[in-house]
């Protein structure tokens, strides 16, 4: 299973990664994560790949093989079109934010990303942002994405419960299950 | 239970186990969370030492006082600790010594693509590489091993996709290991022309022993699946070759980068009718190859540059093209790195734009202003070279360029290798401005301390360098502290220092805003009021959170912290905070 979550430095895709990683090794599959670090992470486009299955060796994703994609943003999203496996699923979290080159003016911001996907590819696309202060914080947008994917894929819910436990800080646990459930109960 | 682990966090599990005492580094990407997760280990002494060429001297110090020790550093790091590191293949160990160094294929976060592996042939110095997590854990011991067996550094090469992958790791107990005797040994540990003459015949007979070692060793392993293709590699390159190829080819496995193994790579080689050479960057494999009589395909069929996947692979040995995808048929507007909203140095490049002038910049968060909109960087080329290059353009070009000529640079990096820069200035009759851009913290490679924070690497407070005593004291008469937010006298000290006929420093101080006291400070959001006249001047900051929509200005709230930068710059008072 090939699994790739997409989104912009800072809207917390590295602990998604890291969430579904954990949970991949408790259903006793071989896992291997890729993030990067460093320059990416100011406010550029981040990409990280989570493989599971019996044997994983390499690490990345190429064109044309992600099972699913989680992407946290629509411009990203659509970046990550190539990625995807012919009958793959992509989920979306409907935000948008801009790039540089269109806050300097030099670009514009596609318009009607949603249905350009749509008509390609099975898009489940969301606002996850709205639902994420719903729960109690815009930062959480990452969980409530969990949830939406934890939905469509065949794991014990009790599962990710456990997992988002260890993972995040204690004072965030109640905050972020909230988010995990407003997720998964997303139609 | 296995673990998941990054690859640099397996690496410090390794050394906790191997019983290393002694860790000193310099942050680098993608190299930093070895030195990070080594802290989780209290019985390990751990240190962020100013620079690369220090953390190694202290790496070697303690393996000579008899402990097992290391050093880790970007490959960009390598050359900077190059010097000390040459001469201790020379000096050979006491305690396990081991420098690990992760190279940046495709330059995720780095001003060049150098392949460190010349460097294990350069300095006649045994090198391995690890092609995962669990590798990373197991060579990492192996190499102590092997570090005291031969007498020799070990090399542990990394590199991005190794670094920061994470994978499944077994955790082991911690080796019981003694300090080894201290004796007095100045023909092995002085290295003087008397000395080192002997000591090189040493260096050449280990390289010996280590080649037949090479050749026995199971860190070069075969992989027999009845093909007659073979593909020889190493590191992460084996993983995309694995995967791409499966059992449609044999393999030689390297473990050991340097020396190669020389009769296994033959034997292979005579079993097969076709040989690459798979290995991202330089053909380092594939030239030994060719110098040992092997006709193996490598360098013709891949790139050097860039980092490889498995469907190249699969297309350049089996022919096979890659899965068909969608794709939408317009340009996608990139999304670079930019500075965070809330970044002090913005506030800086927006006077140094404004002001028209030339930049000579530095490696850090701070390398962003070379970005559009800011666009005020004019050179970078490594640590330190900001200030020093600032000076030779000034000497090529004379007074009148000096007079629109500053140096940036980052308080870490200033400490790294920027002082000496500065020594040159003042003793050679230099009249550079210097900006030190001091934001109380190392930025780029993810908030850690440095000799100008006043705390460790364990958070426990130590003497604090004062950045104005020591300026002061290598002969800079003038040393301005100013705070970059306030643009009105940010600019007029700037250009009071830029005329000054004497040398001068800067200091831009304010801390960085993902810092949990900022955090705390900063609070609400900006809001565009109606007195906004669409002038645009806000506009000019390169903020991620401002943007137009049509002629109008906006602030997003999701990404405004609040920091006020653009109330100080528009000229209408037309921006005003809320909480």
């Amino acid at each position: 299973m090939n699994i790739m979550i997409v989104g912009v430095g800072g809207q917390g895709t590295l602990l998604a990664s890291r969430i579904l990683g954990k949970v991949a090794i408790k259903e006793g599959y071989d896992v291997k994560v890729s993030e990067v670090h460093g320059m990416s992470q100011r406010g550029g486009s981040v990409v990280t790949y989570v493989k599971y299955g019996e044997k994983v060796y390499s690490p990345i994703i190429d064109r044309g093989e992600a099972d699913l994609i989680l992407a946290f943003e629509m411009l990203e999203a659509m970046r990550a079109l190539p990625y995807l496996k012919k009958g793959g699923k992509m989920i979306a979290n409907t935000q948008q934010m801009n790039p540089m080159p269109v806050i300097t003016g030099a670009m514009e911001y596609p318009e009607n990303i949603k249905e350009k996907l749509e008509s390609k590819i099975n898009l489940q696309a969301v606002d996850a942002l709205s639902i994420a202060e719903k729960a109690g914080t815009i930062k959480a947008v990452n969980v409530v994405l969990i949830g939406l994917l934890a939905k469509s894929m065949d794991v014990d819910k009790r599962i990710w419960i456990d997992t988002i436990k260890e993972t995040v800080p204690e004072k965030f646990t109640e905050l972020n299950l909230k988010a995990l459930e407003m997720g998964y109960e997303l139609k | 239970m296995k673990k998941l682990m990054l690859g640099n966090e397996a690496v410090a599990r390794g050394a906790y186990e191997a019983g290393v005492s002694v860790v000193s580094s310099y942050p680098g990407t993608p190299s930093t969370e070895i030195t990070e997760n080594i802290v989780k280990y209290d019985d390990i002494y751990v240190e962020w030492a100013p620079n690369e060429k220090v953390a190694a001297e202290v790496a070697i110090g303690a393996s000579i006082a008899g402990a097992r020790s290391m050093s880790c550093m970007k490959h960009v790091g390598l050359n900077v600790m190059a010097d000390p590191v040459f001469t201790a293949s020379y000096t050979g160990v006491n305690g396990g010594l081991v420098l690990c160094v992760a190279d940046d294929q495709g330059m995720h976060s780095s001003q060049n693509e150098q392949d460190s592996r010349h460097y294990a042939k350069a300095s006649k110095i045994l090198m391995l590489e690890p092609s995962d997590s669990g590798e990373c854990k197991d060579f990492t011991k192996k190499a102590y091993d092997l570090s005291e067996k031969y007498d020799t550094p070990v090399f542990l090469r990394l590199s991005t996709r190794v670094s920061h992958s994470q994978s499944l790791v077994e955790e082991e107990e911690r080796a019981n290991v003694p300090l080894k005797d201290y004796e007095k040994n100045p023909q092995k540990y002085v290295m003087m022309p008397g000395n080192a003459i002997k000591r090189h015949v040493v260096v050449e007979d280990r390289i010996a022993a280590l080649k037949e070692m090479s050749d026995s060793s199971s860190l070069n392993r075969v992989e027999e699946n009845g093909s007659k293709i073979g593909v020889i590699a190493g590191g992460i390159a084996y993983m995309y070759a694995k995967e791409a190829l499966g059992d449609k080819a044999d393999f030689l496995k390297i473990g050991i980068v340097y020396p190669l193994p020389e009769q296994k790579i033959k034997d292979f080689a005579a079993k097969h009718d076709k040989v690459y050479v798979i290995e991202e960057l330089d053909p380092v494999i594939e030239e030994y190859c060719r110098s040992i009589g092997i006709d193996a395909i490598g360098k013709e069929v891949f790139t050097l540059q860039g980092e490889y996947t498995p469907s190249m692979i699969k297309k350049a040995v089996l022919g096979e093209d890659a899965p068909e995808f969608d794709a939408v048929d317009e340009p996608i507007p990139v999304r670079p790195p930019v500075m965070c909203a809330g970044c002090p140095h913005r506030g800086t490049y927006y006077v140094l734009k404004k002001l028209g002038l030339v930049v000579s910049g530095d490696i850090g968060c701070y390398t962003l202003g070379a970005t559009a909109p800011l666009q005020s960087v004019d050179t970078t080329i490594c640590m330190g070279a900001s200030i020093s290059a600032a000076h030779g353009m000034a000497k090529a070009r004379g007074k009148e360029f000096n007079k629109k000529l500053v140096s940036v640079i980052g308080d870490s990096t200033f400490m790294h290798s920027g002082i000496t820069g500065l020594v040159d200035i003042v003793y050679n009759k230099g009249n550079n401005t210097v900006i030190i851009l001091d934001n109380s913290i190392t930025g780029m490679t993810g908030h850690q301390d440095n000799p100008t924070t006043g705390y460790t690497i364990r958070k426990e407070e130590t003497k604090q360098v004062n950045l104005i005593t020591l300026c002061k004291s290598i002969g800079i008469d003038n040393v301005v502290v100013a705070d970059p937010f306030d643009v009105k006298n940010f600019e007029k000290v700037v250009k009071e220092e830029v005329k000054r006929e004497e040398p001068s420093v800067i200091i831009a101080q304010r801390p960085c805003a993902l810092l949990p006291n900022m955090r705390k400070k900063y609070s609400g959001h900006c809001k565009i009021t109606d007195k906004c006249k669409k002038c645009k001047m806000c506009m000019k900051l390169g903020c991620p959170a401002i943007s137009l929509d049509g002629d109008t200005v906006r602030i997003d709230t999701t990404q405004c912290n609040g920091c006020g930068l653009c109330t100080n710059v528009c000229p209408f008072g037309a921006i005003e905070k809320e909480d």
